[in-house]
């Protein structure tokens, strides 16, 4: 076990590990290409979906439902399922990513409009507010928290996921993981694993702080 | 200024909020809307400014159908204030107060400038400007509330129980405020409220509604208090009805005479002449002085407390005019209560 872990670090901080096409440098870097494009497209299917159903507050049942559909969801099956229809590409790997962060963004987005002050909206329209006006001025910046946060858990689960690229041949911090598996090298698929965590750990980290310094004025 | 015209209000549940309703609310005075919860008052109050849509009937601002305006227009132009003030929680205080000046599409300076004006008026200091609403105590949020009403100064301002949620003591200072703020913008004031004394304090005309939407009765204070229609609004303004007309009537008129010397009981002044207390050989009573446009309901109150039975009467700058006794109060009492009953 100790060996295991002596090992674990010197892969981790070897220099020789950081650098070239296989680097981790390089594999990070597309593994945060693929969740940020990914949490991008949900960002904006989720968003504006979730906006919407808060707004009008017709077709909440599709927003409770998204959320246990999302949880339900057998991630690498539709990689496998989009790979068999439409071959190879990165399409398969977007598609279940995107499926897999939607449901967050449309849930959260959705319970941030749904707390808006019922009094607040009404004050909103009776000084003369347009529908438009109400959802842009008023629900948009109240529910921003939430919604952030949805954007935030969205992006965490993507990162957890994103190392399915490598499952169907392309990079990421996941080909650490599938390469590993396949040499029966454990160093190397615990190192993928590790640096997986990490990310998700400091982005989170990040975007926390960052929502706290960013509504450091609510007092929600 | 504002015409009810045979207005019916039916929800989709089948209820009826409003019934038939005819009502006029003359330009520059307060029609107080009273009545228990669930009577109409309040969708009354949002069918002016289109919150709710009337079923049948025409509502007339201005002489203009509101039904014919656009809504949101409609509502540029009327001043609505809510019960906990519904201000924007993300907005500074000064941004809350510009909301309809910049809808109207003012620049944000000219708003700005508006939105500290008017945090003066309604008595708020400067800094308050700045800070966000959630850092302001419940009867700063609600002045708040009424200046951002009063921002693009409309000429009918909409208040459903304004005051509703904030304590008696700083209900009673909102009150005054709006009196004196009223005073000086002669506004067409349309108040929802189920508090009586309120109704009466800050009312030109109270409209008593019953449970179902029915208008009751729709008069001035005096005479709805000398005079209720029927035992629906006598218990709705309670037993001590005949009291609150005395809170409608100043000490003005009431006779004073010279303050008496040599009794049991003296009233004690001091170097500028102002009344400390009531002093006999072995006790001091405090004396609550009152002015010329205190309530005669006060004086009585004050005649009751006081051991000779004789009210001290002051000037603006609180000095000694004379003394009214308590049988005065009750002649002028007993007048004002026949006055109501044949005038009105």
């Amino acid at each position: 076990m100790y060996e295991l872990f002596k090992n674990l670090g010197a892969w981790l901080v070897g220099s020789e590990q950081w650098t070239g096409p296989d680097g981790i440098a390089h594999r990070l870097a597309e593994h945060l290409q693929y969740s940020l494009l990914a949490t991008l497209i949900a960002a904006a299917i989720g968003l504006p979906l979730g906006l919407l159903i808060g707004h009008t507050g017709k077709g909440a049942f599709l927003a409770i439902n998204l959320a246990s559909f999302g949880r339900a969801l057998p991630t690498v099956g539709l990689v496998v399922l989009v790979f068999l229809a439409g071959g190879l590409s990165m399409l398969p790997v977007y598609v279940a990513l995107v499926a897999l962060a939607v449901p967050a963004i449309v849930t959260n987005t959705y319970a941030g409009m749904t707390a808006v002050d019922p009094d607040v909206k009404d004050a909103a329209r009776g000084q003369g507010m347009r529908g438009h006006q109400v959802l842009l001025q008023v629900e948009l910046p109240l529910a921003l928290p939430l919604i952030m946060t949805g954007l935030r858990l969205a992006l965490i689960q993507v990162v957890a996921t994103a190392t399915i690229a490598a499952y169907v041949s392309f990079g990421g911090l996941g080909r650490y993981v599938f390469d590993g598996l396949a040499q029966r090298d454990l160093v190397q698929v615990l190192g993928g694993a590790v640096l997986v965590a990490v990310v998700a750990v400091v982005l989170d980290l990040a975007l926390s702080g960052l929502q706290r310094f960013l509504f450091r004025h609510r007092t929600a | 200024m504002i015409q009810f015209d045979a207005v019916h209000k039916r929800f989709p549940n089948g209820t009826t909020a409003v019934h038939d309703l005819s009502l006029d609310m003359p330009e520059g005075g307060v029609t107080v809307l009273v009545g228990s919860s669930g009577c109409g008052k309040t969708t009354t109050l949002r069918m002016i400014n289109r919150m709710v849509e009337p079923t049948s009937g025409t509502i007339r601002v201005g002489g203009r159908d509101v039904t014919r305006q656009d809504a949101a227009e409609l509502r540029r132009s009327i001043g609505y204030v809510i019960q906990q003030a519904g201000l924007f929680p993300h907005r500074t205080v000064l941004d809350n107060i510009a909301t309809v000046p910049l809808l109207r599409g003012w620049s944000r300076r000219r708003a700005r400038t508006r939105a500290a004006e008017l945090l003066e008026t309604v008595g708020l200091a400067a800094d308050v400007g700045k800070r966000y609403p959630h850092q302001l105590s419940g009867g700063q949020q609600q002045r708040v509330g009424v200046a951002r009403a009063l921002a693009a100064d409309p000429p009918v301002l909409l208040m459903d129980e304004p005051f509703g949620a904030v304590d008696p003591v700083v209900r009673t200072q909102l009150q005054d405020e709006l009196l004196r703020l009223q005073k000086e913008l002669s506004k067409t004031i349309v108040f929802v409220t189920h508090d009586v004394d309120e109704a009466v304090r800050l009312g030109d005309q109270i409209a008593i509604f019953r449970t179902g939407g029915h208008l009751v009765q729709c008069a001035p204070p005096a005479e709805l208090l000398a005079r209720p229609a029927d035992d629906f609004v006598a218990d709705f303004l309670g037993a001590e009805r005949g009291l609150k007309l005395l809170s409608l009537r100043t000490l003005a008129d009431v006779p004073q005479g010279p303050a008496p010397e040599g009794g049991d009981w003296s009233l004690v002044l001091d170097a500028a002449n102002r009344p400390v207390h009531w002093a006999s050989k072995d006790a001091e009573i405090p004396v609550r002085p009152l002015k010329d446009d205190d309530s005669l309901l006060a004086a009585l109150n004050e005649s009751l407390a006081s051991p000779t039975g004789l009210i001290a009467r002051v000037d603006s700058e609180g000095v000694l005019t004379g003394v009214t006794s308590r049988d005065d109060i009750h002649e002028r009492a007993g007048q004002a209560h026949t006055e109501a009953r044949v005038t009105a």
